[in-house]
């Protein structure tokens, strides 16, 4: 068990030295940063200057262990462009992305399982075939259409709702939240509902499949036999045994939703860690585009890694094989 | 923490003004593509981060709406000798926190303007000392007689040296120490707008300066600015219809027409400073990226006229930039001071023509040339290059198109690693000086690297470097128009047009929209 959790965390560690040194190429290989430090009628000597004070002429492998010393010390540098250490800009924007990350989880989930399981009980009903259509076009519409197609429906024509950004936000001591103002929980739901959209489809056709092939098994029938209620069956059998599933690729998704919020945060000027990185990468931003790979990095492998861990305690067959 | 004493120091900044204020209080609320760079008006020299800073900051002399030259805090100048500018202070202006301004603020302001970190050097390297008279009047020594000092300096914004030194912001960010500075969040300047708060990327939030000292002599109604950087075309249109937005630019070229017909807002067009042109390089002997080995077709001043008539500029203009741009026959636009409406044709559009030139000088098959090209730059950059690669085509040129992000394409232009290019340009100090001694000059004379094709004419750079001294208004157009006429002749550059600035204003908002570009709030009124 020991020995596993040691090689789980050391394929993590690789992971991360791996997406470090992709996080370092950038400094080396994107673009030239001087340009866009300085305008454009900068000399030539200033910016020789700059490259030298900013370290860019020393060999490749020393400014990598530069890079890894400084990253190991939690010193992200200074953003190119805005002049402001980059562990503050992200330190400002990380609430706005985990609340639209959350709230679209939490959507994706309370629309999505009642709907799957609805979908599965009545297969044939009209309500169904409803559900599994709008599915589709939920699965195969591209997230900035559809973010765009809802502004343009209630922002521009309905005027009920904010077209950008996150409304009024409260500050409580380091975080910023848009959920205790009445205007910012309007800027919230057409974004939380773009970003929602995919996983909610996900789930309920994951929750379907799940059910029918429950529904069909000895268990079920046995219970039904016994004459337990339907309501018994369906949700205090069936649906707890299909959860299990459910719940682990929401952990897993999770970690995509605060990746992919890039879209959505720049369709809706929503000013989170994925409009961030946008903004970074027109202006060639290394320092924040680097540090912001490798935190989502992060997000990945440790979710990763305590679902990993999840399993070997939850699946007695996987311990076992482990202790071999 | 910072932020937090902002928002509390304008929260009673509201409270005390709320009892003289006038009734209405007109919110401004306007998006950019991208966001102002810095508080500190020094961080970056650009056009955008330049004119919003010009709301809090002011400089010696200004641009009015038209472009023209007006005292601002400088009310008179003379010229001591050729190389000393005496400026004589506005008196009784005062900095949004109460300190007045003197010749020490001026002083600090260009000392802290040539530091490490500073980005102003194009303004201030000409400047060799800047030196107190007395409390009302400086002195600004240049290394050689300067006949464009006004121009030179009126981007250059004069800060509060107490309040700098105070803070801790004295010099400007230098990035290389990782140390943050006090100036890039927050601002203090004799301006007419005062900076509330400000979230980087966000949202900055401006209110009107009550003691203006010019706040008599013009007739705005704004008193509370919001700027949103919005980077997504569709976003900006949709908020700008919306009503959310009372201004925003640019206007996607594309979203024009539905802008035009939505009954709530239209767009304002008009031609910008900044033209857009061919390059060639014209010093190579062999050309890094084309079929033709062992020469160089663009030495031959035939294959670059027959380059020049085979684009057809009016088709661009019409269906590239769907008629919001305007031909152009030099690269000095008009607006820009030393423009001559007289030079400004351009070579007739033929195709036949440009065939027989490239016959004549011995391509009759054409050739394959690489053209480098920005995609996120210019006004449907990217298309544009097309279209030419396309018209080429027609005379037997085959174009490869490589359409590249502007910090890739700049990072090549400056390097000279390009053989035909795309470029845009306008001038700081809105003179066809500067025009020519970044384009004109080639690297070996003491040119600039944003020669890109490394162009040149020994006539040519002698008269640049005249043209920067010369203090004769008479004289010196002469020699402009001589540049003109030989770098016609010579074909040394395509010029191809000015594209058109695009804002999308609400109806019921009046903007003065000025040809650089720049967004100033004091002339704007809102409708009730």
């Amino acid at each position: 068990m020991i020995s596993l959790i040691f090689s789980r965390v050391l394929q993590s560690f690789v992971v991360m030295l791996g997406v470090a040194i992709i996080a370092f190429s950038l400094f080396t290989y994107v673009g030239d940063p001087i340009s866009n430090l300085v305008g454009i009628q900068t000399s030539a000597e200033k910016r020789a200057q700059l490259r030298e004070s900013l370290g860019l002429n020393d060999p490749v492998p020393v400014q990598f262990v530069h890079f890894i010393d400084r990253v190991l010390h939690l010193e992200f540098g200074i953003s190119y462009q805005q002049k402001r250490k980059v562990s503050t800009i992200i330190a400002e924007r990380l609430p706005a992305t985990l609340e639209l990350s959350f709230v679209s989880a939490l959507l994706a989930l309370f629309i999505g399982i009642p709907m799957g399981v609805y979908t599965a009980l009545h297969r044939e009903s009209w309500l169904s075939h409803i559900m599994l259509s709008a599915s589709l076009v939920g699965v195969s519409l591209p997230t900035f259409l559809i973010g765009i197609l809802l502004i343009f429906v209630f922002a521009v024509n309905l005027h009920w709702l904010p077209s950008f950004g996150r409304g009024q936000v409260v500050q409580i001591g380091f975080w910023s939240t848009g959920l205790l103002t009445a205007s910012g929980l309007k800027a919230l739901i057409m974004p939380a509902i773009t970003l929602a959209l995919f996983q909610m489809t996900l789930i309920m056709r994951l929750v379907r499949a799940e059910m029918l092939e429950v529904l069909r098994s000895d268990y079920i029938k046995f219970a039904r036999a016994r004459g337990l209620s339907d309501r018994m069956v369906n949700f205090g059998y069936a649906l707890m045994n299909t959860l299990v599933p459910v719940i682990t690729i929401t952990g897993l998704q999770l970690g995509s939703i605060i990746a992919f919020a890039i879209i959505t945060e720049t369709v809706f000027q929503w000013p989170g860690l994925g409009l961030m990185f946008v903004q970074a990468i027109n202006e060639v931003d290394i320092p924040v585009m680097s540090t912001y790979l490798m935190l989502i990095a992060l997000f990945f492998v440790i979710i990763n890694l305590v679902v990993d861990l999840l399993y070997y305690l939850v699946d007695p067959r996987l311990r076992v094989k482990g202790g071999r | 923490m910072r932020r937090k004493s902002n928002i509390l120091g304008a929260a009673a900044l509201a409270f005390c003004l709320s009892a003289a204020m006038p009734l209405h209080a007109e919110t401004f609320k306007f998006a950019f593509q991208g966001d102002v760079a810095s508080m500190d008006p020094y961080a970056l020299a650009e056009n955008f981060s330049s004119s919003f800073h010009h709301n809090i900051h002011e400089p010696l002399v200004r641009y009015d709406s038209k472009l023209q030259l007006e005292p601002a805090l400088a009310v008179s100048w003379e010229i001591v000798d050729p190389t000393t500018w005496r400026f004589k202070l506005r008196e009784g202006v005062k900095f949004h926190n109460g300190n007045d301004l003197t010749a020490d603020d001026v002083v600090f302001s260009f000392k802290r303007a040539q530091k490490d970190g500073s980005d102003m050097g194009s303004y201030v390297n000409g400047i060799a000392d800047v030196k107190k008279v007395d409390d009302m009047t400086v002195d600004i020594i240049t290394t050689a007689p300067n006949p464009i000092l006004l121009n030179t300096i009126a981007p250059l914004y004069i800060m509060d040296k107490e309040w700098a030194e105070a803070n801790g912001a004295q010099d400007p960010v230098n990035l290389a120490k990782n140390v943050e500075n006090y100036a890039t969040l927050n601002a203090n300047g004799t301006g007419p707008f005062k900076l509330v708060s400000r979230e980087p990327g966000v949202k900055t939030v401006l209110t009107v300066n009550e003691d203006w000292w010019d706040k008599d002599n013009q007739t705005f109604n704004v008193t509370d600015v919001v700027l949103t950087p919005i980077g997504s075309d569709a976003t900006r249109t949709a908020a700008l219809l919306s009503g959310e937005l009372d201004l925003m630019y640019p206007a996607p070229v594309q979203d024009v027409d539905r802008i035009n017909n939505s009954g709530v807002a239209s767009v304002l067009q008009g031609p910008e400073l900044r033209t857009i042109f061919l390059g060639m390089d014209q010093s190579r002997d062999e050309l890094l990226y084309s079929s033709v080995k062992g020469a160089n077709p663009f030495k031959d001043k035939r294959v670059r006229q027959a380059f020049y008539q085979a684009i057809d500029e009016d088709a661009i203009v019409s269906k590239v930039m769907r008629g919001a741009a305007t031909p152009a026959g030099l690269l000095v636009a008009p607006g820009l001071s030393g423009f001559n409406e007289a030079y400004n044709d351009r070579l007739p559009y033929d195709p036949e023509k440009a065939k027989a030139l490239l016959a004549e000088a011995g391509y009759p098959d054409g050739f394959e040339v690489q053209l480098d090209c920005p995609n996120d730059r210019y006004v449907n950059d990217e298309q544009i290059c097309q279209v030419v690669a396309a018209m080429l085509a027609n005379v037997g040129i085959k174009v490869d198109l490589l359409a590249q992000t502007k910090s890739k394409f700049f990072d090549k232009l400056k390097q000279h690693d390009v053989s035909m290019y795309l470029l845009g340009w306008i001038p700081d100090d809105q003179d066809a000086g500067s025009v020519f001694a970044h384009l004109m000059v080639p690297e070996a004379d003491g040119g600039l690297p944003w020669n890109g094709g490394d162009y040149g004419n020994p006539k040519v750079t002698e008269l640049s470097a005249k043209i920067t001294s010369e203090v004769d208004p008479a004289k010196r157009q002469a020699m402009i128009d001589e540049v003109y006429q030989i770098t016609k002749d010579d074909v040394a550059y395509i010029p191809l047009h000015q594209q058109a600035l695009s804002w999308g204003v609400r109806n019921g908002v009046h903007v003065a929209q000025r040809a650089d570009n720049a967004l100033h709030y004091w002339y704007i009124t809102i409708d009730e």
